[in-house]
């Protein structure tokens, strides 16, 4: 049989953004036509748009490992490592049209590069080291056990290359939310059982800026190169609240709470008691919108609601099963 | 082809503040000749905040539904993409991790119920395009929507993350690229909408704690189904639909644009494009007016 390697070739389209902060107004598109080979990866690609068409075209890269998180950039909306990402791949994704643009549009100084000062900043901002009294002269090592280790979870794999940070639409909207990638670090280290940190999980649990603003869209999970999986980190995040007992009686707290009592009472969810007991007296806000479903025969009263049938083995299970405390 | 049969999952939405959807997907699987078993026995899924609070109760509740349907021995159809995201999780988690499902299967045996892994658990969007069939479909419209389009409205939860849907559905989709909805549109005759935000979030999930960006995603949402000139969206996911036909004040002001359109469950549009009348399809429960029909 042979094991002949075979290296196949294509024409591909790319649409590859452009702008130079210190003299363009507006940013614009240049096209360029390559035969690629599926050899190459995406950044061979931004090499020969330097190389070949035009050198002052400018991107980062350093490791060309997939290791060093510089060369993060977005091919057709998709945050992509591009020393990692094979070109097959992508076209096998995209096809031939293929879109090159920096992670975050509003944040570009130079074609693929972005001041990135607000994920430093938000990163800083969780207290991203152990923090333990070490003795100045142990006697032994401070040993972790695997299972201990384990429990990071490979949040200790990120290599802080922004690809989930500035694919998350929370980011995009609310400037005080620390981002998908903050929460890995702030997992990483909250998960670590050297770390006795008092304010990093409380810092993490504050109103617009923490866990709770989380939209839960799954885009950074999808995002990162390295399979961190942020989201999960932040759903773990939101656990430890619970289990430290720092988590407030807020709305956000008693919505995510509210499920227990609701399945309780009824199985399935009472939607409106819901509402009622995530946010108290405040639901006087949702009035208007709740009267015109209310005439649109979209709110059933808490005595229409269909309870789920067995009821007594939900009950049951949710009394033996459940350990939250709140 | 044997008449295809599932098991219902619900989930809370459709027999609350969306009973349009419950009555769509009634009738489009009446005229698709698919039996659907309601499981009535099943407890909400968590709708993704549960295991913010408790983790292992979420579980234990979501195998119990899929257990229910295991009962019956059918596939498990959900209609909501949370609700789907919640139970293929489950599944996922406990299918590979021996350990976590005896643990469940503990709490389970205190009931009589015991989680075997056994059924499937999909989509009723994607129950229509793997196993109905969108050809077949398209034989049965009566009538087309071809003066319409249509922006589809795809929903986090049914497309990512990706790594799950080699388990739940046949028709794979790529986050950001997906198709099923584009391709539900086309067989029912309409014209599809290609816009910026139709595989982003639309905020349902924090309305109430981060109501500033959820109104700024819904915002955007339609603001951008509306200037690729959609007459209106479709959205296989209850949820999606509740922000986007029914926070569209707090939307408009958010964005500073005045922002509405019709947002029709996907059930909805199939039963149009099938000739079920308004009145079956539920289209009177919304808030944006529905006036085309
Ligand atoms: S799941 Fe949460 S953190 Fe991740 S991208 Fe979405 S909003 Fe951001
Ligand atoms: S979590 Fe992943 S995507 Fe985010 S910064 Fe770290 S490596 Fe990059
Ligand atoms: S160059 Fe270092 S990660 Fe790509």
């Amino acid at each position: 049989m042979s094991t002949e390697h075979k290296i196949t070739t294509q024409k591909v389209n790319f649409k590859v953004f452009r702008f130079n902060a210190d003299e363009d107004y507006l940013p614009y598109y240049e096209n360029y036509d390559m035969e690629v080979t599926s050899e190459e990866v995406v950044l061979d690609i931004l090499n020969r748009i330097k190389w070949d068409h035009d050198g002052s075209f400018s991107y980062r890269r350093s490791c060309r490992h997939g290791i060093c998180g510089a060369c993060a950039i977005k091919v057709n909306g998709r945050s992509t490592l591009a020393c990692k990402e094979s070109m097959n791949d992508m076209v096998e994704l995209f096809g031939n049209e293929l879109v090159i643009e920096p992670l975050s549009k509003k944040r570009v100084i130079k074609d693929m590069i972005i001041d990135k000062a607000d994920f430093w900043e938000k990163h800083d901002a969780v207290t991203p080291y152990l923090v333990a009294e070490i003795d100045e002269n142990p006697q032994s090592e401070n040993l972790v056990s695997p299972e201990d280790a384990d429990k990071l979870d490979e949040a200790d794999l990120c290599i802080q290359c922004g690809a989930c940070h500035y694919a998350c639409p929370a980011v995009e909207v609310n400037e005080d939310f620390f981002g998908p990638a903050a929460f890995a670090a702030a997992y990483r280290f909250s998960a670590d059982v050297r770390d006795n940190s008092t304010s990093r999980l409380a810092d993490v649990n504050e109103e617009k800026q923490g866990v709770w603003d989380c939209v839960k869209c799954f885009e950074c999970a999808e995002a990162c190169p390295k399979e961190i999986n942020p989201i999960g980190k932040i759903t773990k995040l939101h656990q430890m609240a619970f289990q430290e007992g720092i988590a407030k009686n807020n709305v956000a707290v008693r919505h995510a709470v509210g499920f227990k009592k609701s399945i309780m009472k009824n199985g399935v969810l009472d939607e409106g008691g819901l509402v009622l007991y995530s946010e108290g007296p405040a639901i006087v806000k949702h009035l208007p919108v709740a009267f015109r479903m209310f005439t649109k025969g979209k709110i059933v009263p808490p005595w229409g609601i269909t309870k789920s049938e067995n009821l007594d083995e939900i009950q049951k299970l949710v009394k033996s099963s459940s350990t939250a405390k709140f | 082809m044997e008449k295809l049969k599932y098991a219902l999952f619900t989930g809370c939405t459709a027999k609350q503040s969306t009973p349009e959807q419950m009555m769509s997907t009634m009738a489009v699987a009446d005229k698709l000749g698919i039996e659907l078993v309601e499981l009535t026995e099943a407890s909400c899924c968590g709708a993704s905040h549960l295991q913010d609070y408790d983790d292992f109760l979420s579980l234990v509740l979501n195998a119990r539904n899929i257990a229910y349907a295991e009962k019956h021995g059918l596939t498990m159809v959900t209609i909501c993409n949370t609700c789907q995201l919640n139970t293929a999780m489950t599944k996922h988690r406990l299918d590979n991790n021996e350990e976590l499902k005896a643990k469940v299967n503990e709490k389970l045996a205190e009931v009589g119920l015991e989680y075997k892994g056994t059924s499937e658990v999909t989509h009723f969007l994607y129950a229509i395009i793997d196993d109905f069939g969108l050809d077949k479909l398209k034989e049965m419209v009566v009538t087309p929507l071809s003066q319409f389009n249509i922006a589809p409205f795809y929903g986090c939860h049914n497309i990512r993350p990706s790594e799950l849907q080699n388990e739940t559905h046949k028709s794979v989709e790529n986050p950001y690229n997906p198709t099923s909805l584009d391709d539900l549109i086309i067989a029912c005759g309409g014209e599809t909408v290609d816009y910026d935000e139709k595989n982003k979030c639309c905020g349902f999930h924090v309305e109430l704690q981060a109501p500033h960006t959820a109104a700024v995603l819904t915002g955007n949402a339609i603001a951008g189904a509306m200037d690729g000139n959609a007459d209106w969206m479709v959205t296989p996911c209850p949820l999606c639909h509740l922000k986007l036909d029914t926070q569209t004040a707090h939307a408009s002001e958010a964005i500073g644009r005045e922002v509405e359109l019709p947002v029709l469950h996907m059930q909805q549009m199939v039963g149009l494009a099938l000739g079920c009348t308004p009145a079956e399809l539920g289209l009177n429960h919304h808030l944006a007016k529905v006036d085309f029909v």
